[in-house]
């Protein structure tokens, strides 16, 4: 790795870390290129690695969060623990469903999501 | 607010059983989009835990984190398994993240809880516009 690569991963790394702190999501997604970009992974490893790191930064994430009195950590734990009901799920899907189909089902639901959450918080 | 999510969901009264299987939901849902897309966990997570249990924005990105945890553990345990992780760039990459998580922490604490909503807005027209083009 040369400095450029070293560069990089802090960039993206401290973005990544920022955007998790702030949003608690989003997060993870800058990893993947970085890891691609800097590390030189390939994109299943990138992928892979990527899970490494959104664990750390999203222990720490916690710890600090529940300092500052915003951790249900049982709801968050208990949403985490049921997850891979989630990914089996996911997998039907997948084999039900062109992947196109999926894509625009998921970008609507964020958009349905991104509309209601505005409503909420008297954005519009 | 009491919930009681462990011990036999059939035992608790119908307020914590149904409380449950919401957060089932959510867990199911997150799971499905960050298997099929690698991520969406919080896109998912968060504005439910908004909406749905009429968490504040802030509550809402903090307890999101909690749960990413748990499903990034599960998922970097069953790659591991399979040989694809490399954990030095994993902790490498992670350590500028750290920083930046604690900063990013630390400055919400300093925004209003409607700001935050805002930047998330943000966040999930930006995704759905990734997915889509």
């Amino acid at each position: 790795m040369d400095p450029l690569d070293w560069s990089g991963l802090l960039a993206f790394g401290f973005a990544a870390g920022i955007a998790g702190g702030l949003l608690g999501a989003g997060g993870g997604v800058p990893f993947v290129p970085a890891l691609v970009l800097f590390a030189h992974q390939s994109q299943l490893g990138a992928e892979a690695t990527s899970l490494v790191a959104i664990s750390l930064v999203s222990l720490v994430g916690t710890w600090r969060q529940r300092g500052y009195g915003n951790v249900r950590l049982r709801d968050g734990l208990l949403v985490g623990i049921l997850s891979p009901l989630g990914v089996l799920v996911g997998v039907a899907l997948a084999n039900a469903v062109s992947e196109r189909a999926l894509e625009l089902s998921f970008a609507s639901v964020q958009l349905l999501f991104a509309w209601q959450l505005a409503k909420k918080a008297g954005l519009r | 607010m009491s919930g009681r999510p462990f011990g036999k969901p059939s035992a608790w009264p119908t307020a914590q059983r149904s409380r449950f299987w919401r957060l089932g939901a959510i867990a199911t849902a997150a799971g499905a989009f960050s298997g099929l897309f690698g991520v969406g966990g919080g896109t998912i997570i968060v504005p439910l835990l908004v909406l749905w249990f009429g968490y504040g924005q802030k509550e809402a990105t903090g307890t999101s984190l909690a749960a990413i945890f748990v499903i990034g553990v599960f998922g970097a345990v069953g790659h591991a398994l399979y040989g694809n992780v490399d954990l030095w760039k994993g902790v490498l990459i992670a350590i500028p993240a750290v920083a930046g998580v604690v900063a990013g922490t630390a400055l919400q604490q300093r925004i209003s809880e409607r700001a935050v909503a805002g930047a998330f807005v943000l966040l999930l027209v930006g995704s759905a516009a990734v997915l889509v083009f």
